[in-house]
């Protein structure tokens, strides 16, 4: 081996160790900053971080586009029958008089909410586009709380990383990191359309995340849990739909 | 920096040399690299479209409103009326992981190639038309020769002739960036940094339906391209883009 092809191995030896350690240092710091998303296990999971954390760097403060009210949708698509479950038909035969809206996890005080108590709390109203995976949406107005203004009741610790949401509906739950929980157009949508929300639409309440495709917006929730580590959820990918294949992150 | 030298620095760009390859090492992985995530896109987009082959104008549309166009194709989703009386199985999870994962891929092969083609001189060189094609005697003289399917000049071995250099500005700085665009534009949170990157497109359905009109652009280039490499000689020109090997010069008949 001459002494260049030797200086040479040298120096890309120096340069891939460079780069290890570069890529260790990334994904320290990506962890660090809240770029790495839960579901990053896997053969799909260097998009799946890729696309979190630069649309994290990019939308962590961006408002969803909003609309004027000529442009709401005359036919909205529900995409959803009512559950089935006893459970539900009793609370929806009595006006969800009876539904509550949990709040657990890392808050100083755990909460149970009715529905009247969270219209009780400030309204806010948005005219946005919600967009399913699968390529079709419809643009409604949705009233309702902001989430930051329904966890404000509970009072979140500072250590809290996301927020856990589920609905009445079995193996149905999602969670978003504190940038969209904290987020103001992130609502705790109590009416749609200046009706209350129809069950179809996922009445008595539904999380609406306009950032994110429409799977996020879960219906029918009844409980939130404020935590700093997803591990404990399902199977610890953050949500149920990478348990069903699909991303944690539905911003694209 | 150790072991890193730019083109640029030579004194001649090394594809102008007699023995230098007829397709540069950058090209040729960019190259490749392209064309194998372009086919996994091509697959997994698809594969979404499945899940809902009904296309919109504007910023909003679902089944309950008129499609601009729909694919006479069942549907991997019960909810959208096909006229079929079967839905096909549901694929949407991976092919959205593996769309938007090879995405990735694509758009670094892409910015790697646009930094070393412009700073190495490979557009200028090889696909800006040079100074003696810029007329339309030249194009139309171009577009006849291939209207006749004529063998390639002399010089068309070692480079692009004038409808090939055309073709590849328009994938390269055309198609490409807009199919990106497009795509970039579904995103609701890349909407909420960027909102005029989906108004101009006319709307969010408007961007949708022409992603899907751009990868059909695309597929077409693609099938005339591969179509176009077989006349020429498959062999040696796959070679050329595998190997480097120079393709054996012939005159033109």
């Amino acid at each position: 081996m001459s002494a260049i092809s030797r200086r040479k191995m040298i120096g890309r030896g120096l340069a891939a160790a460079a780069g290890l350690s570069g890529l260790a240092a990334a994904e320290r710091i990506a962890d660090r900053f809240g770029l790495v998303p839960p579901d990053h296990g896997g053969i799909y999971g260097p998009g799946e971080t890729l696309t979190y954390a630069a649309q994290r760097l990019l939308t962590r403060h961006s408002l969803a586009r909003e609309f004027s009210r000529s442009q709401i949708s005359h036919s909205p698509f529900a995409n959803e029958t009512a559950p089935s479950s006893d459970q539900f038909k009793r609370l929806q035969a009595d006006g969800f008089k009876a539904w509550r809206l949990s709040i657990e996890g890392l808050v100083a005080r755990p909460s149970s909410l009715s529905v009247d108590d969270i219209r009780r709390l400030p309204a806010s109203r948005q005219i946005t586009e919600i967009v399913c995976e699968e390529g079709w949406s419809y643009i409604a107005e949705w009233i309702g709380t902001p989430l930051v203004d329904v966890l404000r009741v509970a009072g979140v610790m500072p250590q809290a990383r996301y927020v856990a949401y589920f609905s009445i509906e079995a193996d149905w739950w999602e969670s978003v990191d504190m940038a969209d929980a904290l987020h103001p157009q992130t609502l705790v949508a109590y009416a749609m359309n200046d009706a209350d929300l129809p069950v179809g639409f996922g009445g008595p309440l539904r999380l609406r995340v306009p950032r994110q495709l429409g799977y996020k917006s879960v219906k029918y929730i009844n409980r939130l849990v404020v935590t700093d580590n997803l591990k404990q959820f399902g199977k610890g990918l953050g949500s149920a739909s990478p348990e069903g294949g699909y991303a944690w992150y539905a911003g694209i | 920096m150790a072991g890193i030298t730019w083109t640029v620095d030579r004194p001649a760009p090394v594809e102008e040399r007699a023995d230098a390859p007829r397709h540069t090492a950058l090209v040729r992985v960019t190259h490749w690299l392209t064309a194998v995530c372009f086919l996994a896109l091509l697959v997994s987009g698809l594969e979404i479209v499945v899940s809902h082959p009904r296309f919109y104008w504007g910023e909003s549309g679902n089944v309950l409103t008129p499609a601009l166009f729909s694919l006479p194709i069942p549907s991997s989703r019960a909810t959208v009326p096909t006229g079929y009386g079967y839905v096909l199985p549901d694929q949407n999870g991976w092919s959205r992981a593996l769309h938007f994962q090879v995405a990735w891929v694509l758009v670094l092969t892409g910015a790697l190639y646009l930094v070393w083609g412009a700073a190495s001189g490979h557009f200028r060189a090889h696909l800006l038309p040079s100074g003696s094609e810029r007329s339309l005697q030249a194009l139309s003289r171009a577009l006849a020769r291939h209207a006749r399917f004529a063998r390639s000049a002399a010089g068309d071995a070692r480079s692009y002739n004038l409808v090939q250099r055309l073709a590849y500005l328009a994938v390269i700085f055309g198609l490409f960036p807009f199919v990106i665009w497009t795509g970039l534009a579904m995103s609701p949170a890349f909407a909420s940094a960027l909102p005029s990157a989906v108004t101009i497109l006319g709307g969010r359905q408007s961007a949708r339906t022409l992603h899907f009109l751009v990868s059909l652009a695309l597929v077409a280039f693609l099938l005339v391209h591969v179509a176009m490499v077989w006349l020429a000689g498959f062999g040696p020109r796959v070679m050329a883009m595998i190997t480097g090997t120079p393709v054996p010069a012939r005159g033109p008949e």
